[in-house]
């Protein structure tokens, strides 16, 4: 794979994580993981709509008139949401019941417009798929490691099976309800920040 | 780059054009397997709610259509309580009617926060072999703490004994509210008597502990840190088996129970 290719796909999970480093796309991080499986689902949606969004626009950015592009990319963007949105109500109805409205919030999602608007616009479309889909993967990144100690943690349970049995059905674990709330990711997410910021020194902000 | 009025347009106009293809295709072709979905989403819930089915089972189409076999869908008219056999009950849509002001009325002052009430809705016989009701399931909606609780209510042939309480859709807080869904809480509902004597609904749920059906009829457990649901639980069952709920239907089979 070619440096630029590699960069655009590669950097965003760890060294410019839209998540932990931009500090987008937080709304639907707190929202859908307090499940692994919603937290797949969703990452999965996320992934589809920004790597084909980016390329839409990347593949326009010559003809997309600059007085309207901002509103060209979201009509793009939530025409890809609304697919993706039918696609999960058809094949998947059970976990997009759950997911409800955060699907159709990945159209607000700041990942999705920023990366057309701050790459797509200016990049070639081989380019901008890889950059898709790194941001993509960035922010699975994040959803998973979040979901996973939510659903752990708050529930006893990994994918819906049981991991601690809990107290209340026999077993020995008492749940940690900070985690099934939205507050919950805030600490966790907070914490992977902070652990990535001990890791690599220069995503530290400057005081002052 | 710069751009005339007249390109911008028809760049508008054609980014419209394609998207609305796109976005109306893929929901018109997809639109059969969603309706399936849903309806057999409501099924399954049904039969869970009446028992003929436990969560942990693996319901696919085909299981749910067997299971099903045995329960007939009924639309009523509310007021009267008689059936209505003019409506088809699989494409009935109780929220659609409950939010049309020619298929709905205004609701009286309640503490379930439900300001329409359907003129018209379906609920669910359980026939045994012989085709005689064993059982019906209701459909019960109403505020909880965040949100309205949408679930099914299933009662004895005698109109009096719940038989099980389910919730399909709410947005309660997980854990706490949310625990509606929880096995345990609902396997404290079967046998509870919903009227007194009197006729009036007396079912409640309490804080704390309540006594087994047989000791305790009328009061079912708490969910603990969720007083406000509870509540919720409790206004929605009262109004929903009340006068202006299902009491005209639920009179009208215990009369004719009586009689037979």
């Amino acid at each position: 794979m070619a440096g630029p290719g590699r960069k655009a796909l590669l950097d965003p999970l760890f060294e410019n994580n839209p998540i932990a480093l931009q500090v987008l796309g937080i709304c639907s991080a707190l929202a859908v993981t307090t499940k692994m499986e919603t937290s797949v689902v969703m990452c999965g949606a996320v992934i589809f709509v920004l790597t084909f969004s980016n390329f839409f626009v990347s593949l326009l950015r010559n003809n997309i008139p600059s007085s309207i592009r901002i509103i060209v990319q979201l009509t793009i963007i939530s025409s890809l949401v609304i697919i993706a949105d039918q696609f999960l109500k058809a094949y998947l109805y059970d976990i997009s019941k759950q997911l409800s409205v955060f699907v159709g919030l990945i159209i607000t999602n700041c990942i999705i417009m920023g990366r057309a608007e701050a790459f797509a616009m200016q990049n070639r479309p081989s380019l901008s798929i890889m950059d898709g889909l790194g941001n993509g993967f960035g922010y699975s990144l994040i959803l998973l490691a979040t979901g996973f100690f939510r659903e752990l943690l708050g529930s006893g349970k990994l994918f819906g099976h049981t991991v601690f049995p809990l107290a209340t059905e026999g077993g020995w674990y008492s749940p940690n309800g900070l985690m099934t709330l939205s507050a919950g990711a805030f600490f966790i997410i907070g914490g992977f920040i902070w652990a990535l910021r001990v890791w690599k020194h220069d995503q530290v902000e400057e005081e002052g | 780059m710069q751009h005339s009025v007249g390109y911008t347009i028809l760049f508008a106009g054609l980014i419209c054009v394609v998207c609305a293809v796109l976005v109306s295709s893929s929901a018109v072709s997809l639109s059969e397997m969603q309706q399936a979905n849903a309806a057999l989403d409501k099924r399954k819930n049904v039969l869970l709610s009446a028992g003929l089915a436990q969560a942990s089972d693996k319901l696919d189409a085909a299981r749910v259509q067997e299971l099903f076999r045995v329960v007939k869908p009924v639309v009523i008219d509310l007021q009267s309580g008689e059936a209505v056999p003019g409506i088809d009950p699989a494409t009935f849509d109780q929220r659609k009617a409950r939010n049309d002001p020619d298929a709905s009325r205004e609701a009286p002052p309640n503490n379930s926060s439900i300001s329409r009430v359907p003129n018209h809705a379906v609920v669910y016989q359980v026939l045994n072999e012989s085709g005689e009701m064993q059982m019906v399931v209701l459909p019960v909606e109403g505020y909880g703490l965040w949100s309205t609780l949408y679930g099914f209510l299933s009662l004895d042939a005698d109109t009096r004994t719940v038989r099980g309480l389910t919730y399909y859709q709410h947005g309660e807080t997980p854990g706490l509210g949310g625990e509606v869904d929880n096995p345990r809480w609902k396997a404290r509902w079967p046998g509870r008597i919903a009227f007194d004597s009197a006729g009036q609904t007396v079912i409640e749920v309490i804080k704390g502990q309540a006594g087994p059906p047989e000791e305790d009829p009328h009061r079912v457990d708490g969910l603990a840190g969720a007083t406000i649901t509870s509540r919720g639980v409790t206004n929605m069952l009262r109004f929903w088996l009340g006068e202006n709920g299902f009491g005209p239907y639920l009179k009208r089979l215990r009369n004719s129970r009586e009689s037979s």
